[in-house]
């Protein structure tokens, strides 16, 4: 076993010393962190993690192993994961590979052994920033004017999304994740049977697995379109309703979906989720800002403002949605983060646009958000009763 | 929703003497919730009959009742006070049981009283086997298969059909009183009886066994609004089987994915939205290792032991947000230290629980595990990683060890470890590290050497696969049941999760790298990375601790602390609530104030309760007044001294020397108090003071020479006081020799313990024998204690000594005499047959021996008056003592504050106290012990010096009857003036015995008694109905007791002759199994008569 020593040098020159599992090379990515206490399967294979480096908060990751149905993309883009003790004899009755195993087949590094609470203060005070994995006999200076001098990327999306369009097959899914989603009581949406055969058009932008089995498991037909499709080519899909993805990076790089929602508002109800409620926004001509480091955990509470209900989320981004720069858009908050005030949610009831910020598929979090795709799919029942 | 303005005056049930299952987390929550309740403004009443308690205080409700928690009481009150709400879900299942009864019986109605919180359809629904199934089969949660029956048929053709083994349980009782798992139906005899006759309700529920399933429980809390959230998961290392308080908990849940996390929350959540509960609730699960099959074991509609442990655990308090919610106010509209109550909490440490069992007192009791709870008491602790936190709190417990090995496995058999880990036992996880120990040390020798470059994580060390020279097998340990797997067989036969006993291992593996490097300090870092105690790893490296104390300071090896701040650092805050471990990043401040730091009293346990956090509460308090920064270290996740607000900084850390050091060396206080933390504290005085640290208050020399058996006696015969003769023994011989000196009985005691552990009364040379060579160990460490019994009233103090002048605010007289453990034995303050030349001698020797002693603060001495009023000292205890916290509320006098001002320099006469002794109060208060004998299976209940009961009860009253009759029944005993009574005597004790039976024939009481005893009683003219003994073969007198016509049993024990009999073993339990109250001395027996006859309405002719 590899028990390499590596560092972590973060742009503004503080170092943090640990030992090497996982993919054994050096690595430049944004540095951020997640409080989640479980699913690290789920995180590192969330592509909106492209080009970023996480610390987990929680110090004992790689417990259970990994397992055949928990992956939230087919390959894996996170950068590094940075943890305080790796686990290297799982235990769990799913379990068939171990983390270590799993990130170096997909190029992830990993550092163990590390102050992760240190290092999740500094990006807490300071932001998250720029870091280099390097290994420990590297020379501090040239690898920190390396990193100064490297400019990220900002096409992850181009990157991870599916070059082609597909239809979801259902059966090659796996189980879902959260088997039983659940929400507030609220008898306006009625349990899915209802929506049988609904043609869902997913723009994907890194889409994790979980929306499109959420989206089956409620009997819609999915299909999956590369995210620079243009308007018009989903519009002759004849979807009944279009979802945007969550995905990696700044939305404002985004530009030919933000002009797809642009044309496709109004015509077809559209479904926003992380990058796509950004995207949404931006559409709406709102605009969107950096937070200092983001929100990425599995407990922040949102107060659904229709009915004063407050649900733990599933977050992970690093964009929000400017709540003054909604004036005058058509669109409204709908949801909004507790601890911070942030925009969680917008909607524009006359176009049946809805978004949120958290992720209503959760993998990894809780799954309170559930109710979000009953919503949604009511939109689509409007819709198709208007338009029939 | 903003708070009610419709309801202005609350009246809050606390839980009453503290039992096995049911103990200091219900101070910690009450004492939360009334708070809570007047920051909002509310007027609250509180009935509590336990005087050992925060929750009791003046400060913390606006009027405060500790009445009997009987519904007869608690209406009295209500009527009196008329409060507007009553909140029942604080004082544990008392309290609720109480609230249910009230409305049930149209009390509340009545009174216009609401109930405040979960309303009481939905805890019947939660409580109530049926009726919980029912509502999950609706809402389509799985439960396990089982049928209520209400008698033993029923039971029987219930388990029949479920198919064995089963699982007993009782309805409505506390920790699991009475439940048990048969895997046949011979062992399903033995406790179904017993079962039905412990639920109030005599009804029992037969369930499908689970046995082997994880155990994970969710703490979840709910508001009007419906929005529901989870504080945090918890998985118990133990499968389920072993009832929850008596496994160790980790928190968070460390093995389960997040589907399973997920799956069980949204379940949790579920259901807690489905019973409608307002507040917090604690559900349980069984989660089968093998699959996601689920089910829901039990949900507690209330605060619980485990929503306390929960709010430790995550900062998340969770009593305090309960009592909010309860008032109208939304989760979201709650604000905690630094985010709205709707937010779920992160971790990032791992915490352990570990419970304290009371096994080490108690060698005829049990040791092992099953679902009836047995623990006394838990400590829980912090750490980066797993390692770490479980050595934490082995340490932690004080039970002798100081690391995952206990001496008693030494000399087991590889086989003979296998069979023991097998069953659910107090110390099983230490033979499971034996077991690795010597797994690991053999095949490491045969085919290893090991070059390690660091020990801190179980990544270097090579795998089973490896051993087998077979390097591409696949490296998950999961999949690898190898031949070499001592992980997947421990994990077979213990059901324990294999990811636990990998990292046992990881510490056994450890303690080989520690051994083989003597003195390395890149390992010794590593060794303290992993947890490793100080003193371990001196006894690895053959050097003393302090060696490496100092060894760690020259190298720089010293703890970080990290905040709990329930948010893994997400938002800046300053929460003053922290733990050890080795990192790199201190955050804790250290201010520029004077501090003082005070040392807790660590778990719960026999002879050392509650009533010592009464004290350490009490001086950060007046600490706090004073103007100095208070800091706390204790362990003890069930109380009020470990909340965090409690005290201006919280060190939640073990309580040995090391750690301790490792604060006092960072925070510099101008001294540490150790007098006010039991026995836990003082013993640190003596290791503290050798570093260096300024013990202040009673120094060490002053501890010494109360405690030093020689110094002691010296003193004495100094001031001119009388103690009874004895001497300290140091071998068998000698002790013989001695008793035969003094003269039998003699009283014998080994030396530095407590609660008077092992101390038996010895009447012949066989017994002393016998009691040195098998009941203590014997020698020049550790000499043990011979002292001439002397029969007389015990008499008991607590005092304060500034070093000028003493104050004895009261005097509190024992209505056993001596022989039955003064923890053990009915108080009653003021003295109530003793002279005022009797207690002018007391206060004399009092007085002198606080000064001779060299005692600054609270002291307890114990003494016996003879039939010819001399008195006798027995014993001084040179700190806080149990009697405090009743002695203060019966005297009005804070003797906790007092002596901490006195501590901090304040003198008596400044604090305006002049008079040694002042007028005794008017008011008769009468302390009565609470015990927990049902709950420890084999346990003989006959009261001796070994102390046996758990918590006490408070009863007050103008007359001595009275408030001796509120104590009892406060205590929990069932007082009946009518029905019969057994009687089963010792020769020596019949004559004194012949008037208090003829008390009970003329009140109307059939007298049954066995053959000796009922030809003695028929002689001096009282019908007695004679029972066989079990010696002559015959059951009978057990039948009859099990039979439930008897209200009481008197059986005594000849402490004179030493004549035991084992007749008296068999009816003592068996009184005990069938909930019969039985008295083992005849003046408590006296004390029943009296009340009984103040009560009862007499007939007779004309």
């Amino acid at each position: 076993m590899n028990t390499k020593k590596k560092k972590i040098i973060l742009e503004d020159g503080s170092q943090y010393a640990g030992t090497a599992f996982g993919a054994d090379r050096e690595t430049m990515a944004e540095l951020v962190f997640n409080t989640s206490p479980v699913g690290y399967q789920e995180l590192f294979s969330d592509l909106s993690y492209t080009g970023q480096m996480v610390v987990m908060t929680y110090p004992l990751i790689g417990n259970y192993g990994t397992c055949e149905d928990d992956y939230e993309s087919a390959v894996p883009k996170m950068s590094a994961l940075i943890v305080r003790e790796y686990c290297d004899e799982p235990s769990n009755f799913r379990c068939i590979d171990t983390l270590g195993n799993v990130m170096k087949q997909y190029g992830i590094a990993g550092v163990a052994g590390v102050d992760t609470r240190k290092l999740a203060r500094h990006i807490r005070d300071h932001g998250s920033c720029r870091a280099y994995i390097v290994d420990e006999d590297r020379n501090v200076d040239e690898a920190l004017e390396e990193l100064r001098v490297w400019i990220p990327d900002c096409g992850q999306v181009s990157r991870v999304s599916t070059p082609t369009i597909y239809e979801y097959d259902r059966s090659q899914a796996g189980i879902l994740q959260n088997a039983a989603p659940y929400g507030p009581d609220d008898p306006k949406y009625p349990e899915y049977p209802k929506y049988p055969g609904y043609r869902i058009v997913v723009v994907d932008c890194g889409v994790k697995q979980n929306i499109l089995r959420c989206l089956a498991d409620k009997g819609c037909h999915v299909t999956v379109v590369p995210w620079d499709t243009p308007a018009e080519k989903i519009m002759v899909l004849a979807p009944d309703g279009v979802l945007i993805s969550n995905g990696p990076g700044n939305p404002e790089d985004v530009q030919p979906t933000i002009q797809t929602v642009r044309e496709l508002r109004g015509r077809v109800p559209i479904f926003g989720i992380c990058l796509g409620h950004q995207i949404l926004s931006l559409a709406y001509s709102a605009r969107t800002y950096k937070l200092k480091f983001g929100h990425r955990g599995g407990n922040h509470p949102v107060m659904d403002i229709k009915t004063g209900k407050v649900e733990i989320t599933s977050q992970n981004h690093s964009y929000a949605v400017d709540a003054d720069s909604l004036e005058n858009t058509g669109l409204s908050v709908t949801h909004k983060n507790l601890l911070d005030s942030t925009v969680e949610g917008v909607e524009c009831i006359e176009d049946r646009v809805m978004s949120v910020q958290y992720h209503p598929e959760a993998a990894p979090g809780p799954a309170d958000g559930g109710y979000l795709f009953k919503r949604f799919l009511a939109l689509v029942d409007e819709y198709k009763s208007c338009t029939r | 929703m903003p708070k009610r303005t419709d309801i202005k005056k609350i009246l809050v049930i606390g839980s009453g003497p503290i039992v096995i299952g049911q103990a200091a987390e219900f101070d910690y929550a009450g004492t939360q919730a009334c708070l809570s309740l007047r920051e909002e403004g509310y007027e609250v009443v509180l009935c509590n009959s336990n005087p050992a308690t925060i929750m009791t205080d003046a400060r913390i409700a606006d009027k405060i009742y500790m009445e009997p928690l009987t519904l007869e009481f608690i209406a009295k009150i209500i009527r009196m006070e008329r409060p507007d709400a009553i909140l029942p879900g604080i004082g544990g299942q008392t309290g609720l049981n109480l609230a249910i009864q009230l409305e049930k019986k149209g009390i509340l109605h009545e009174c216009g009283v609401e109930l405040l919180g979960t309303r009481s359809e939905s805890i019947e629904r939660a409580e109530d086997r049926e009726l919980f199934k029912e509502l999950c089969q609706q809402i389509g949660e799985p439960v396990l298969p089982s049928k209520i029956a209400d008698s033993v048929e029923e039971a029987v053709e219930a388990a029949e059909e479920i198919g064995y083994p089963v699982v007993i349980r009782p309805a409505f009782t506390l920790g699991g009183t009475g439940g048990g798992f048969a895997q046949t139906r011979e062992e399903f005899d033995e406790l179904i009886k017993n079962a039905l006759m412990l639920s109030p309700v005599h009804q029992v529920l037969i369930e499908k066994s689970v046995k082997g399933y994880k155990e994970i429980e969710y703490e979840v809390i709910r508001d009007a609004n419906d929005t529901a959230i989870t504080v945090c998961n918890m998985e118990n290392i133990d499968p389920v089987g072993i009832h929850t308080g008596d496994s160790i908990v980790v928190c968070p849940s460390q093995t389960l994915t997040n589907k399973e996390y997920q799956m069980l929350r949204n379940s949790a959540l579920k259901i807690i939205r489905a019973l409608k509960i307002e507040g917090g609730c604690n559900v349980q699960f069984a989660l089968d290792p093998q699959s996601f099959r689920y089910y829901l074991i039990e949900v507690n509609p209330r605060v619980s032991r485990s929503s306390a442990l929960a709010s430790k655990a995550s900062g998340y308090p969770i009593a305090r947000v309960s009592a909010k919610i309860s008032v109208g106010l939304r989760l979201d509209e709650i604000r905690l230290a630094n985010t709205p109550a709707s937010f779920e909490p992160a971790l990032d440490y791992v915490v352990t629980k570990m419970p304290r069992f009371p096994f080490d007192k108690f060698d005829d009791a049990s040791n092992k595990l099953g679902t009836q709870m047995k623990a006394t008491g838990e400590v829980m602790s912090v750490g980066r990683t797993l390692e770490e936190s479980l050595l934490k709190a082995v340490r932690s417990l004080e039970t002798g060890v100081f690391h995952l090995h206990s001496r008693k496995f030494d000399g087991y058999t590889v086989n003979e470890l296998e069979d023991y880990i097998a069953i659910g036992t107090d110390d099983r996880i230490f033979a499971i590290a034996e077991l690795l120990r010597r797994e690991t040390y053999m095949y490491e020798n045969e085919t290893y050497n090991l070059q390690y470059e660091t020990v801190n994580s179980n990544q270097e060390v090579p795998k089973c696969a490896a051993v087998k020279g077979n390097p591409q097998e696949p490296e998950c340990a999961a999949r690898n049941n190898d031949i070499c797997d001592p992980i997947g067989e421990i994990a077979a036969i213990t059901g324990i999760d294999r990811f636990f006993i990998s990292k046992i291992r990881n510490i056994v593996r450890t303690e080989q790298l520690i051994k083989e490097d003597p003195g390395n300090a890149a390992i010794l870092k590593s060794a303290k990375k992993t947890g490793f105690s100080d003193r371990e790893i001196a006894a690895l490296w053959s050097m003393s601790e302090r060696e490496i104390f100092e060894l760690r300071q020259n190298h720089g090896i010293v703890p970080t602390y990290k905040m709990i701040d329930s948010c893994a650092s997400e938002f800046e805050s300053y929460i003053p609530y922290f733990y050890s471990t080795y990192e790199e990043e201190n955050e804790s401040i250290v201010s520029d104030r004077k501090k003082i730091i005070v040392l807790g009293s660590g778990p719960i346990r026999i002879g050392q309760g509650v009533e010592f956090d009464y004290s350490t509460v009490h001086a950060v308090q007046t600490i706090k007044e004073s103007g100095y920064e208070a800091i706390i270290i204790n362990n003890n996740p069930e109380t009020v001294s470990t909340d965090y607000t409690t005290s201006d900084k919280l060190y939640f850390e073990p309580l040995c020397p090391e750690d301790v050091m490792n604060i006092v060396e960072m925070e510099k206080p101008e001294g540490v108090i150790a007098i006010l933390g039991g026995q836990t504290a003082i013993n640190l005085a003596e290791p503290l003071k050798e570093y260096g640290v300024r013990i202040i208050g009673t120094d060490c020399d002053a501890i010494e020479k109360a405690e030093n058996r020689d110094l002691f006696e010296k003193l004495l015969l100094e001031l001119d006081i009388p103690q009874p003769k004895g001497a300290a023994v140091t071998n068998i011989e000698d002790g013989v020799r001695v008793a035969g000196e003094i003269g039998y009985p003699v009283l014998v005691r080994p030396s530095f313990v407590l609660g008077g552990r092992a101390m038996q009364i010895v009447s012949k040379e066989a017994d002393m024998r016998h009691y040195l060579k098998n009941a203590v160990e014997v020698d020049e460490d550790k000499p043990v204690l011979v002292d001439k019994y002397i029969r007389g009233r015990e008499v008991e103090v607590d005092a304060v000594c500034d070093g000028r002048d003493v104050f004895v605010p009261g005097i509190m007289e024992l209505v056993e005499r001596t022989g039955v453990h003064s923890g053990d034995s009915i108080s009653v303050y003021p003295a109530f047959s003793i002279s005022d030349n009797v207690k002018g001698k007391i206060l004399r020797y009092t007085h002198k021996l606080g000064m001779g002693i060299g005692i600054v603060g609270l002291y307890n001495i114990q003494f016996i008056v003879d039939p010819t009023d001399n008195v006798y000292v027995i014993e001084v205890n040179p700190r806080s003592s149990r009697t405090v916290p009743f002695l203060s509320k019966a005297t009005g006098y804070s003797l906790a504050d007092i002596a901490t001002l006195a501590i901090l320099g304040i003198s008596l006469k400044e604090q305006g106290i002049f008079e040694l002794y002042p007028k005794e109060k008017k008011r008769w208060c009468v302390k009565a012990p609470a015990f927990s004998f049902a709950k420890l299976k084999g346990m003989d209940s006959y009261l001796s010096p070994e102390m046996k009961s758990t918590g006490e009860a408070i009863g007050y009253d103008e007359r001595l009857h009275r408030a001796m009759y509120k104590a009892l029944i406060a205590s929990g005993i069932r007082l009946q003036n009518y029905g019969t009574v057994i009687v089963t005597l010792a020769d020596e004790d019949k004559e004194e015995a012949l008037p208090l039976v003829q008390r009970f024939y003329h009140m109307g009481f059939n007298i049954e008694a066995t053959i000796g005893t009922a030809q003695f009683l028929k002689d001096h003219g009282i019908r007695t109905r004679i029972r066989r003994k079990l010696s002559e073969g015959s059951e009978e007198i057990l039948d009859s007791i099990r039979a439930g016509y008897v209200s009481y049993v008197i059986n005594t024990r000849a402490i004179l002759s030493g004549v035991h009999y084992i007749d008296g073993v068999a009816i003592r339990r068996c009184a005990i199994e069938n909930n019969v109250t039985i008295f083992t001395s005849l003046d408590t027996v006296k004390v029943l008569l009296d009340v009984l006859e103040e009560q009862t309405i007499k007939v007779a002719p004309l």
